[in-house]
């Protein structure tokens, strides 16, 4: 258990059956930490939506407790669901309100008083400013997009949730929202998102999550889980094809590439000693020569899917 | 109480109203006036007075009662079905409100759009037919109280429905038919006697009977009757939106 001072959403034990009989979340654990950004990553159906709308109030748990900020989301919801934006995945608008009207709906809706230079703020800072008094039926996907994350900020939450926030939305937008993601961190608010571009996760997180099959599989920090998981892979193109690994070199656990032009040797980027001398050192006595050498880090992509797949 | 939520609601229900005003209010008007027209002519040369007063004067509390039941059915039912079909109930549930403080906001604007409905096809009619209004305040309270009512059965509809015919069955299957069998066009005393008991089986009868009586003091059943039984359906639709609330019906999975 962390300190309430230390974790603002608290999450023990929960499961959920939805009425079709399917559990989408099986005995879930999870800590958030104030201040955090937290990537839950996971595959399709993997209950990352459903543990989000459960936190939120949207849909009902079937089991287990939660807390934010140290009180119980059902008990207190008030106080709780007020500091909460939820961004969700789906585009849900209404048509034919104005982005400046549905976003001062959203801010009246969570029980603050009018403020229009801080909705003017938000809209400015999605670039949604210029669109203020259009209807939303008239924009485009990524722009109803940054009108659902103008409504969640509009109410100023202390955590913000971002149901897969980028989907759809181009590559600049996309590096402009990240900044505002950043600023809002900086400002003080937690956030916990969810993408299927894991160059995001890599880019944002502090904390990294995957959920597969509704269980939670891995909580790490980021950095740690890229150095711990992290590979470094070697590859050697070499002077004449091999048809088969030769004996001498077995115990580095080298792959041949098809065609036999090239050997990978993979190693950890955190033992001590990286093997890399003694190879080449061998190589040289098994008479084989190369050309040319590269090196390529693993990704938090490769790392992801290594993971998933592991547990299908 | 999240008073800011109910504002935000019951403000943003009636801009959507606002939005469609025209049709709002063109189409009561002409429609009103074509009952005038039909009944009034067409019947009224026949039947030229229901105990003292004239036919073209009789009907005007029932055509007012019609229209305050469908458009309060209809504008509450579509308020509360409409973000459940496109998904933006997604803001409701995680907002920081109460069952109670939602069905405020919706029924408290679909209330508000259809008495000043009523309103407006009391003005028109007054414009075919002089009008008295013998209890101003009874007039107002069945007026008020019977668009209550009525939004708050929409809202139920509203969230019991799963598909737009659904919310269409009610007002057009349910409601229309029980208002012309409710006396809202006729005295049911015209009725023969077996006619007359089946009409006591319908709501409408009491409302109209009720709202008659505030204008010209007759009525087909005693007024603490029609008072009783509005406060009765107030508080039967009351009891059910408490059943949803309580369940969380058809609201969460
Ligand atoms: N209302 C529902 N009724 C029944 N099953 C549901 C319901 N909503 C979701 N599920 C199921 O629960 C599982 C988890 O769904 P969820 O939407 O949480 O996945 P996700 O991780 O958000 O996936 P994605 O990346 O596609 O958004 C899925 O198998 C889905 O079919
Ligand atoms: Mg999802």
């Amino acid at each position: 258990m962390h300190s309430p001072m230390q974790s603002i959403i608290s999450v023990s034990n929960v499961s959920k059956t939805y009425a079709t009989g399917f559990q989408a979340l099986k005995d879930v654990n999870l800590d958030i930490r104030r201040g955090e950004i937290f990537a839950l990553l996971g595959p399709n159906g993997a209950g990352k939506t459903t543990l989000i709308n459960v936190i939120c109030g949207i849909v009902n748990r079937s089991g287990g407790d939660i807390s934010v900020d140290g009180l119980d989301i059902l008990k207190d919801y008030r106080t709780v669901r007020s500091m909460i934006g939820l961004v969700p995945q789906e585009l849900t608008t209404d048509a034919f309100e104005t982005v400046w009207g549905t976003v001062s709906f959203s801010r009246g809706l969570f029980g603050k008083r009018k403020n229009p230079a801080h909705i003017e703020k938000v809209l400015t800072e999605l670039s949604l400013l210029d669109k203020k008094d259009d209807q939303i039926r008239t924009l485009s996907g990524g722009m109803k997009r940054r009108v659902l994350i103008a409504k969640a900020l509009s109410h100023e939450p202390k955590i913000l949730f971002l149901d897969e926030p980028t989907a759809g939305v181009d590559v600049e937008l996309r590096k402009d929202m990240w900044q505002v993601v950043r600023a809002l961190r900086a400002s003080g608010v937690t956030i916990i998102l969810t993408t299927h571009y894991i160059e995001e996760a890599e880019n944002m997180a502090d904390r990294i999550g995957v959920i597969n099959h509704g269980e939670i599989i891995l909580v790490e920090d980021k950095a740690e889980l890229m150095r711990k998981l992290g590979k470094k892979q070697l590859t050697l193109e070499l002077q004449k094809k091999l048809d088969a690994v030769p004996e001498g070199l077995a115990a580095y656990d080298l792959t041949l590439a098809p065609g036999g032009g090239e050997l990978t040797y993979t190693y950890d980027t955190q033992g001590e000693r990286t093997g890399i001398t003694a190879l080449l050192s061998d190589l040289n006595k098994a008479g084989l020569r190369f050309r040319d050498l590269h090196t390529t880090q693993s990704s938090l992509e490769d790392i992801f899917v290594g993971l998933v797949s592991k547990r299908q | 109480m999240n008073w800011q939520a109910v504002n935000a609601i019951y403000r943003f229900e009636m801009s959507r109203t606002m939005r469609t005003l025209w049709q709002s209010i063109v189409s009561p008007v002409i429609s009103t006036s074509l009952y005038f027209v039909v009944f009034g002519a067409a019947i009224g040369s026949r039947i030229t007075e229901i105990e003292g007063v004239s036919y073209g004067a009789f009907i005007v509390p029932g055509l007012i009662m019609l229209t305050l039941l469908t458009q309060s059915v209809m504008n509450a039912s579509f308020g509360i079905y409409f973000p459940r079909f496109t998904g933006t109930i997604y803001e409701l549930l995680s907002a920081p409100i109460s069952f109670l403080e939602i069905v405020l906001g919706y029924v408290g604007a679909a209330a508000t759009k259809s008495i000043l409905l009523g309103l407006l096809i009391l003005a028109t009619a007054a414009l075919f037919v002089p009008i008295e209004i013998a209890h101003p305040f009874w007039m107002l309270a069945f007026l008020v109280l019977t668009a209550v009512t009525f939004s708050l059965l929409g809202f139920i509809i509203g969230i019991w429905a799963d598909g737009f015919e659904k919310l269409q069955i009610v007002p057009l299957l349910i409601i229309t038919p029980l208002t012309f069998l409710g006396g809202s066009f006729y005295s049911t005393s015209i009725l023969p006697p077996f006619w007359r008991t089946v009409t006591l089986f319908d709501p409408v009868v009491y409302l109209v009977s009720g709202f008659r009586w505030s204008f010209y003091e007759i009525a087909d059943v005693h007024v603490g009757i029609s008072v009783g039984m509005t406060i009765l359906f107030l508080v039967l639709c009351l009891a059910a939106i408490w059943w949803i609330f309580k369940t969380g019906y058809r609201l969460k999975s």
